[in-house]
């Protein structure tokens, strides 16, 4: 299945968008063998160099706002939920510019798969801190340092009661690509923290390749593990071990369900019968 | 003399005076009278001082005068703010158990020993207070059983015992003719916008609670079933904004309804939209600004920004009706004008619009049709932004085979891959600015411009929005021209310079504190030679239009 296009990848060699971008094309193909349409995709991405991603694909996209594609993303799938609709963004567009929309997708359940491509800083302008980046992160707004502690993305979806909660990394394709489709398949929203390097600002590929493991989680649907999981590692300097896998894992009641019933806006058909409104004005 | 009675029937919030208002204007409205209610509450729940003020008059009406024939007082408050307005044969009736009043011309009626009597409780008091009165003027306890019966769905019979004590403890001094016209019904103007966007096709209502355009949020949340829409309230302006741009791109037509702070919010939106050609429709609804400015009050202080608004080359449609037949009809067309033309636009009203009642012409709406947009031919591959002859590029929505749909916020090739390289930029620019042509030909085409008055005075006055309701009354009891401009932007220049034809004098009359149309007619060489300007949150009363102008 040909899924590129003609733009020119302007990626940093040895970036770790390539390996993430390795594992959506094998987890989109798997999903078009399983019955998902191609043409019912629709990628949508915020601003930063994780959003390039849907340039480089012959898919539907929607290029939104920085901190907005989440969002974006909910009105794309409330316009017509029989669309699979996955979202491409930065840990600087999701967790600074574009928390509260994160926390309210989550909240309301809307069912759009999240992929944060989280290199821990602002690249495509040339190395600034984000939420997720360590204590001390020397960037150019911040050159002795940052004096803020890091957020922790996934306590911070367990709070905002997200029923999908899972972490990757950009070097293991193949568990990437399972994430994903799992991501996909489930109903309502899937969160997926991607740890990516960034070769250029702040290369992480020896930390993680020492720290990182494979995380398989017997009882998901435990709040409790999940938090204790989710706590393992605070995206600070601290020298703990950083488990990865789907954390957390539950059913709730879906957004746009529950909105619309079982219409389907861009698609509606039946015509208001004006003659009954005029009389009840009357 | 012609009919035309004022009443205004005032008390704390939480007393029910717009509801007892309502009633009595529909009384009104029912004798055949066109209605206009102008509502004045607080930013408060409960206490304070809010009334309305109602205009009942044989001919159309699109605002209430100074004068009071009837002054219903639910509490002493009202009468000590508003009797100096009392006209000289003017009646005070009031709450009798509160106060006695020693003056000509004042009915007490024992409110709140009717309503204890009754076992009801202490807000019903407006239900014997407007029952005094009903008998006062002279109409039948029929008419208002029957009226109260499919008005009041909770409480009915206690109300309409309430009622007829409150009838019989009162004698009718007054007798208001009944005319002979259709009775019209009552809509405020956030109604009468929703009925016109539901008309012309509206699917989706997303938005974010600010006064005053929430009553669109609610009569859309509460009429879902009858109007086959859907609503949602998201987290802040901005997701509401993102969002609509979504919902539009997946192929479902979306409004969304604001005031200037949250527009504010908005405008990156706006540009999105301009950049993504993707159609997105904003009520913006003023109210007194900036800043948080006095929210439950008027003003049209958003005009210069709602032109302005969005980074970037952008030609946008600002439409500003200046009554509820106006607003229903304008907010069909600028839904179908988006959609038309893949754009942003904004329908700009305010306060006196938005939350004031009107008798509504219901024969808009046969006006108001969907209008098809212009969609794929299905022949060979598609191009999201096609360069066409117009500049318009047929649309085609995510999820149709065959189709792959690229909306892009970046400055784009036609299949709607980012570019930086200056031909392609230029080229999409180009695209974009020819379709602002087709836009403004267009414009052109419609009736963008009303004209009131006498049309062969060398005088006229500029108004807009709801300033067009006082200056009109005032143009025609001077004997001067009135002109109003309607759709904004694209600038009608053709139809305003036709207007103003013959015209020596101009004087432009608005209530914000910079004039900020002047500043818009001064682009197209017109000049003004008096402005008129109101700045204390409240609207133009035509008597204040007429003094000022009367020596022009």
């Amino acid at each position: 299945m040909e899924l590129n296009t003609y733009a020119k990848n302007t990626w940093c060699p040895g970036c770790g968008n390539f390996g993430i971008l390795i594992a959506l094309k094998q987890a989109i193909s798997s999903l078009v063998g399983r019955g998902i349409a191609k043409e019912k995709i629709v990628m949508v991405s915020g601003i930063g160099c994780s959003s390039k991603i849907i340039d480089y694909l012959n898919l539907n996209s929607f290029s939104s706002l920085h901190g907005r594609p989440i969002i974006s993303a909910e009105g794309i799938k409330l316009g017509n939920p029989g669309l699979e609709v996955i979202v491409f963004a930065g840990d600087g567009g999701t967790y600074n510019e574009g928390i509260s929309h994160l926390i309210h997708a989550a909240k309301r359940n809307s069912d759009i798969t999240v992929l944060i491509h989280d290199n821990r800083s602002f690249a495509l302008t040339t190395s600034q801190f984000t939420a997720t980046s360590p204590k001390g992160f020397k960037g150019k707004s911040t050159p002795e340092g940052s004096i803020e502690e890091p957020l922790n993305p996934l306590k911070l979806m367990l709070a905002s009661n997200a029923t999908f909660i899972a972490r990757g990394y950009s070097s293991k394709t193949e568990h990437l690509r399972d994430l994903i489709i799992e991501g996909v398949q489930h109903k309502g929203f899937s969160f997926i923290d991607i740890l990516q390097p960034c070769v250029s600002f702040f290369n992480t590929y020896q930390l993680y390749n020492e720290k990182v493991y494979e995380e398989k989680n017997e009882n998901l649907t435990s709040e409790k593990e999940a938090l204790k999981k989710a706590g393992e590692w605070n995206y600070g300097k601290d020298n703990s071990k950083i488990p990865i896998g789907i954390f957390y894992e539950i059913q709730r009641p879906v957004y746009e369900k529950e909105l619309l019933g079982n219409l389907i806006p861009a698609k509606r058909t039946k015509k208001v019968d004006f003659k009954k409104v005029l009389e009840e004005l009357k | 003399m012609t009919k035309d009675y004022s009443i205004l029937i005032g008390g704390a919030a939480g007393q029910g005076s717009r509801k007892a208002g309502l009633t009595i204007a529909e009384l009104f409205s029912q004798f055949g009278y066109k209605i206009f209610i102008y509502d004045d509450y607080q930013s408060l729940i409960r206490g304070g001082h809010s009334f309305s003020q109602i205009r009942a008059s044989k001919s159309k009406v699109l605002s209430h005068r100074k004068k009071i024939d009837f002054l219903l007082a639910l509490d002493e408050t009202t009468i000590k703010k508003h009797q100096a307005d009392l006209d000289k044969k003017g009646m005070i009736i009031y709450n009798s158990d509160e106060l006695s009043l020693k003056k000509k011309n004042v009915v007490g009626v024992a409110m709140e020993t009717i309503v204890k009597k009754a076992g009801g409780t202490p807000i019903m008091g407006n239900t014997a207070l407007v029952a005094a009165f009903v008998k006062i003027i002279g109409i039948d306890w029929e008419t208002l059983e029957k009226l109260l019966k499919k008005e009041l769905k909770k409480f009915q019979e206690l109300n309409l015992k309430i009622a007829k004590e409150a009838f019989s403890s009162t004698k009718n001094l007054v007798k208001i003719e009944k005319l002979d016209q259709k009775p019209l019904p009552l809509l405020t103007g956030n109604e009468a916008v929703a009925l016109g966007a539901v008309k012309a096709g509206l699917i989706f209502y997303i938005a974010y609670p600010m006064t005053p355009a929430t009553g669109i949020l609610h009569y859309l949340a509460k009429h879902k079933k009858d109007f086959n829409v859907k609503v949602a309230q998201l987290e802040n302006e901005v997701g509401v904004v993102n969002a609509a741009l979504g919902a539009a791109y997946a192929g479902a037509r979306t409004m969304v309804g604001t005031s200037g702070g949250g527009f504010a919010l908005m405008t990156e939106g706006l540009s999105l939209a301009a950049q993504s050609e993707t159609p997105l429709v904003v009520i913006e609804s003023q109210r007194m600004s900036p800043g948080t400015g006095v929210a439950t009050y008027n003003g049209q202080g958003d005009l210069l920004f709602v032109l302005a608004a969005g980074h970037g080359d952008i030609l946008r449609f600002v439409i500003a009706p200046g009554d509820a037949d106006e607003a229903c009809f304008w907010a069909g067309k600028i839904l179908n004008l988006s959609w038309k033309y893949q754009t942003p636009s904004i329908l700009l009203i305010d306060k006196e619009v938005s939350e004031s009642t009107f008798s509504f012409d219901t024969g808009i709406l046969d006006e108001v049709k969907c209008e098809k947009s212009l969609l794929w031919d299905k022949k060979g591959k598609y191009l999201r932004y096609k360069k066409t002859r117009n500049g318009v590029s047929p649309l085609a929505f995510p999820g149709e085979k065959n189709v792959i749909v690229k909306a892009n916020s970046y400055e784009h090739d036609e299949f709607g891959i980012t570019v930086e390289d200056e031909k392609k930029v230029e080229e999409m620019q180009n695209k974009r600015l020819k379709k602002f042509e087709e836009m403004r030909k267009e414009a052109d085409k419609l009736p963008a411009v009303n004209v009131y008055g006498k049309k062969s005075a060398k005088k006229a006055i500029i108004a807009w929005g709801s300033t067009k309701g006082p200056a009109k009354e005032a143009a025609e009891k001077i004997g001067i021209k009135m002109i109003q401009p309607v759709i904004v932007e694209p600038f009608p220049e053709k139809q305003m310079k036709n207007a103003l034809k013959g015209v020596k004098k101009i004087a432009l009359v608005e209530t914000n504190g910079l004039g900020q149309m002047e500043k818009v007619l001064n682009c197209y060489g017109i000049k003004v030679d008096k402005k008129v300007l109101k700045y204390n949150a409240r609207p133009f009363l035509p008597g204040e239009i007429e003094k000022k102008l009367r020596k022009f």
